[in-house]
């Protein structure tokens, strides 16, 4: 009787929160009972869940401790508790990728998934394929070809989809099992037919020619299953835009029909699908705009969901269609559901006109505190869409944005946030004063470092140039008061940008970077001491060069050029020019999603390039590389080799690499080269073939050449011709079949050296400095031209910041809208480290005239940028 | 009080006896569980891993658990060595070349410390196959007159005709029992 009492006590403890506090050690020490003789279903079972809960948990073990609770967990298939051997299932799966030598339960699986019962058969497939690596797929594959048309759902759908785990690893032995799964695609059941829906794809996916075959194939056969149609209208889908096709194709058609299904499920993925085509005529979209038009009025708030999420998100592509359901769209606002109402309204924001602008905020700010993190920052992208579009909206808009700020709220939606108020005020000079006023009071309370260290860089960038920039100091020196170092450290940074810039402000600077020089963090202190002795000098290039302009090589490069260096004899300084220039941030990321400040860049060309052409015995003499260009194609796609090459400018040579590949299989190519006829000038130093090309392998040639001393015939067009030793060579093994090959030659398209070729992109803070500086000091050459074939300020921009190589300064890349006269600043760097500035007065009329005045510190480079223009 | 104590007892006479089959690859260890259990021969396939079935044999309940032969398995044999009662050790009477594998495998089967208590019994499996060595013969070439201490017997079996079972388990039948 007392073990019966003490059994009802622990099942009324186990009340609650069971698995509240649970340790890894207590857990497996528990586990042990797993070995005892005969199995304790009841007790095995509980500590069995636990284990679960607590890898679901994310607990990690160590391979030695998820092994032997492995082992210890395949005794219990001596019991045929039903429970017991269906947690175990789960235990295998859990356990497949942390223990070793998880294949012993294999015989036991195997059993259970060829067995009688029933519920033992879908588990034991799964956790068998969760085992199961690609060497040992053969000696299960009889019995996974059987389940997939076993006439049980469960067993069918759990062997498809774990098939298409399998694919991952073993894509060619799954590969066999096509004909079970079209087999398994007639089902009746609905899980099955859509799993085995996802294999098929899965299995072909590669394979465009494929898949058109298996969708042509199933849309003649009306699926039953919804989820399978919908799954194939997503195909169908996908293979509309890769193809180009147009409302012709028989796909199109497919999806067109499904408007007319019965499944509510596949009228919503019929019309989304239509919508989000990159393609599509009004026609079409019009049809499926008014089935997501209708879903906004249907009861089931899943639909109404749907369909506005997806209307919002095609807001701005196809703003006329999407505006035929505003009225639909104000009726939601006022949905019960938040979700559903902040779609309704930002999806109004996006479409909408200026004078309802100021209603729906107003009708957003009664609920904003309720929605979710996700939606703010939904709502926070239309008001950034907005804020763009109608600029004299700015201060409504900049308001409701301080007061999100002040909120509560996560890293992302802060950023975010912050990323709005960035793009008002670069876009809208009028915004600035009161958005870096709303960026400094958010900086008073800001708990994510990165934010912080982020508008302090931008307060120290915009700050100077406001009308009144002493009232920043005291924003940024609280900072350096109150905060962790890595904001003390920016904020360091951002007063002494106020310090080069505003002369009056100096002797103030100079003090707090006094009082900075006393911090407890190295960084703090280095920085402050760095910058109060270059501005102590009073000399304005020194300010440019060392405060104002950030430093634009890449870290990565940075570092291993410091590393070489030091590893190196050191009798000559350190040669900044020498590292490669990062590229610089794209303007375009303002579309794109918010500004990840957090994500490290990648290494850039230069740096890989670097790495790679250092190692070349014969290109270590030529000095440091200088830049590399974008790959040219020298060969038609889809011919019997691909040439493409990359132009590496030194400060006297010019590398060009040739990347060839081979694809015909019955082929081996040796001593591949290039043979190149260089223009007037220039002489080939080297050429450094490459030894093999077997089939679809790519190798690279060089040739080296020295630049011309006479500068203007460095721009040139060379013919090139690719030279190689074929051997024939068997398909199958791609050995060749004879000792002696024969010479071939096979012939490229022209290259060309242009001027961009030899420049390297520089950032310039203050383009304005730079440019009054090199006054007198630099060359100067002007000229005018006119630029006939541009029709439009914003096009001559582009192809002469294409053209030159320079960087734009100053955001002068980008033209306001409507006016017929603009100014590019560009600056730069030509091979062997001359400074080079570009001015470009641009006037709209026919065509476009540009005056084109150029300094430089060498006369020659400046001229042949006059030159190379006309 | 009385309830109580014939609980207990009731509770240890159903206690499980647990039984190993082990022995090399292809000796007939899944073919012998099977007979012993659905009294038939099915079609078996090399274990990878374990098959773990009840067997009833003259209202004894035992746990009989058949480890698979393979050189690559044989290292796991260990995990199961825990409170096992008795061991099958399977030989094929007519694999003569893998005799003295067999013989190693064994001999360092028996060493292990939880397998102390353990009674032996060997079958000397597939005495249907002509040419195959005599009882006497595996005897020898396996060594067993070394056995000190352990309570073994070695029986001829052939478990596709069935024959021999019957013996070898009424031995182990009775031998468990008299353990007790």
């Amino acid at each position: 009787m007392s073990a019966f009492k003490r059994d009802k006590k622990e099942e009324e403890d186990g009340g609650g929160l069971p698995f509240q506090n649970i340790e890894k050690s207590a857990v497996l020490q528990e586990a042990r009972i797993f070995n005892e003789a005969s199995v304790n279903p009841r007790k095995s079972t509980a500590v069995l869940t636990k284990l679960l809960y607590m890898l679901n948990q994310g607990e990690r073990l160590s391979p030695k401790e998820a092994t032997d609770v492995f082992f210890a967990m395949t005794k219990l298939f001596q019991s045929r508790d039903l429970v017991l051997r269906r947690l175990v299932y789960m235990g295998i799966k859990e356990l497949s990728t942390m223990a070793e030598d998880v294949i012993i339960v294999t015989s036991s699986l195997t059993k259970d998934m060829t067995g009688k019962e029933d519920m033992y058969r879908a588990g034991a497939i799964r956790a068998l394929c969760s085992i199961t690596e690609a060497g040992m797929l053969p000696s299960i594959e009889r019995y996974m070809k059987q389940a997939i048309v076993d006439r049980s759902p469960a067993v069918s759908s759990a062997a498809l989809i774990s098939a298409m785990h399998m694919t991952w690893f073993a894509a060619e032995g799954v590969k066999r099992w096509v004909n079970e799964a079209q087999e398994a695609v007639l089902s009746d059941n609905i899980m099955v037919q859509y799993h085995a829906l996802g294999l098929l794809y899965r299995i072909r996916r590669a394979d465009r020619l494929a898949v058109s075959k298996l969708v042509a194939r199933l849309t003649r056969l009306s699926l039953k299953s919804p989820y399978a149609v919908c799954m194939l209208i997503r195909i169908a889908a996908q293979l509309i835009e890769e193809e180009g096709a147009d409302s012709g194709s028989p796909h199109f058609q497919y999806i067109e029909a499904c408007f007319r299904h019965k499944s509510e499920m596949v009228v919503y993925e019929a019309a989304r699908a239509v919508v989000n085509l990159e393609r599509t005529t009004s026609r079409e979209l019009a049809q499926a705009v008014s089935v997501l038009q209708l879903f906004c009025g249907a009861p089931k708030a899943t639909l109404r969901f749907a369909a506005v999420r997806t209307l919002n998100q095609v807001a701005i592509a196809h703003p006329a269609a999407v505006t035929a359901c505003n009225l639909d769209l104000e009726n939601l606002i006022t949905d019960s559901n938040r979700s559903i109402a902040t779609l309704a309204i930002t999806t109004l924001l996006k479409t909408g006109a200026e004078s309802s602008v100021d209603r729906l905020m107003k009708q957003i700010a009664t609920f904003v505190s309720e929605i979710s993190d996700e939606f703010k920052v939904v709502v926070v992208q239309a008001i950034r869409a907005l804020a763009l579009k109608f600029p004299r909206k700015h201060s409504s808009l900049m308001n409701f944005l301080s007061a999100m700020l002040r909120d509560e709220g996560g890293l992302e939606y802060k950023a975010s946030i912050a990323d709005t108020i960035i793009t008002i005020i670069e876009d809208n000079p009028e915004a600035k004063e009161t958005g870096l006023a709303h960026l400094c009071e958010f900086i008073e309370d800001c708990e994510h470092t990165s934010l912080a260290v982020r508008i302090l860089n931008l307060l120290g960038k915009e700050g100077p140039r406001t009308k009144q920039p002493s009232r920043y100091i005291r924003f940024i020196y609280n900072r350096v008061l109150l905060e962790c170092p890595s904001i003390r450290a920016a904020a360091v940074s951002a007063m002494a940008q106020f310090g080069a810039s505003c002369p009056d402000l100096l002797p103030n600077i100079q003090v707090l970077l006094a009082r900075c020089q006393m911090d407890s963090d190295d960084e703090v202190r280095d920085r402050a001491t760095y910058y109060s002795h270059i501005l102590a000098r009073q000399d304005t290039s020194l300010y440019n060069r060392y405060i104002l302009d950030t430093l634009q090589v890449s870290i990565a490069g940075l570092e291993r050029a410091l590393r070489e260096y030091l590893d190196g004899e050191g009798a000559r300084p350190f040669d900044m020019l020498a590292v490669p220039v990062a590229p610089p941030p794209q303007a375009a990321e303002l579309d794109a999603k918010p500004r990840a400040a957090l994500a490290k860049p990648p290494p850039t060309r230069e740096d890989n390039f670097a790495e790679r052409l250092s190692a070349l015995p014969e290109l270590q003499a030529l000095g440091p590389l200088f830049s590399s260009s974008e790959p040219v194609e020298l060969t038609e796609s889809e011919t019997e080799y691909v040439v493409r090459c990359v132009k590496h400018s030194y400060a006297r040579h010019l590398v060009l690499q040739f990347d060839c590949l081979n694809t015909l299989n019955d082929q081996l190519l040796e001593d591949v080269r290039v043979q190149v006829e260089p223009g007037e000038g220039y002489s080939v130093a080297a050429v450094l073939p490459c030894p093999s090309l077997p089939y679809n392998e790519s190798g690279s040639a060089y040739v080296v050449l020295q630049f011309p001393e006479d500068l203007p015939s460095s721009v040139a067009t060379f013919g090139a011709l690719l030279k190689f030793v074929v051997k024939d060579c068997d398909p199958a093994t791609g050995l060749p079949d004879v000792e002696e090959g024969y010479n071939d030659e096979y012939m490229l398209e022209d290259l060309e050296v242009t001027l961009g070729d030899q420049i390297r992109k520089l950032g310039k803070a203050n383009w304005g400095a730079a440019w009054e500086e090199a006054e007198g000091l630099f060359s100067e050459m002007e000229d005018t031209y006119a630029l006939t074939s541009m029709t439009s300020l914003e096009e001559a921009v582009t192809n002469i910041v294409k053209f030159l190589g320079l960087l734009p300064a100053e955001r002068s890349d980008k033209v306001p809208k409507g006016k017929t006269t603009h100014t590019l600043l560009l600056a730069g760097v030509f091979r062997g480290g001359v400074d080079v500035l570009v001015r470009a007065k641009l006037a709209l009329a026919d065509g476009v005239t540009m005056q084109l005045t150029v300094r430089s510190q060498d006369e020659g480079v400046a001229e042949l940028i006059t030159s190379a223009v006309g | 009080m009385g309830v109580l104590f014939s609980y207990f007892k009731s509770l240890i006479g159903a206690r499980e006896m647990r039984i190993l089959i082990l022995g090399l690859d292809g000796a007939g260890k899944t073919t012998i569980l099977y007979r012993l259990q659905v009294g038939e021969v099915v079609t078996t396939i090399p274990t990878i891993g374990f098959n773990v079935e009840q067997v009833t044999y003259k209202n004894l309940k035992f746990q009989v658990w058949d480890l698979g032969g393979q050189t690559s398995i044989r290292p796991y044999w260990r995990c199961y060595y825990s409170n096992t009662d008795a061991i099958i050790y399977v030989v094929d009477s007519a694999d003569k070349e893998r005799m003295g594998i067999s013989k190693d495998e064994l001999f360092h089967m028996l060493r292990e410390e939880e397998l102390q208590d353990a009674i032996l019994v060997v079958l000397a499996n597939k005495q249907d196959i002509p040419g195959c060595m005599s009882l006497k013969e595996v005897h020898q070439a396996l060594g067993l007159e070394a056995l000190k201490n352990r309570t073994f017997q070695i029986f001829k079996t052939s478990a596709t005709k069935g024959e021999g079972l019957d013996m070898a388990m009424e031995w182990l039948a009775n031998a468990l029992k008299n353990r007790k």
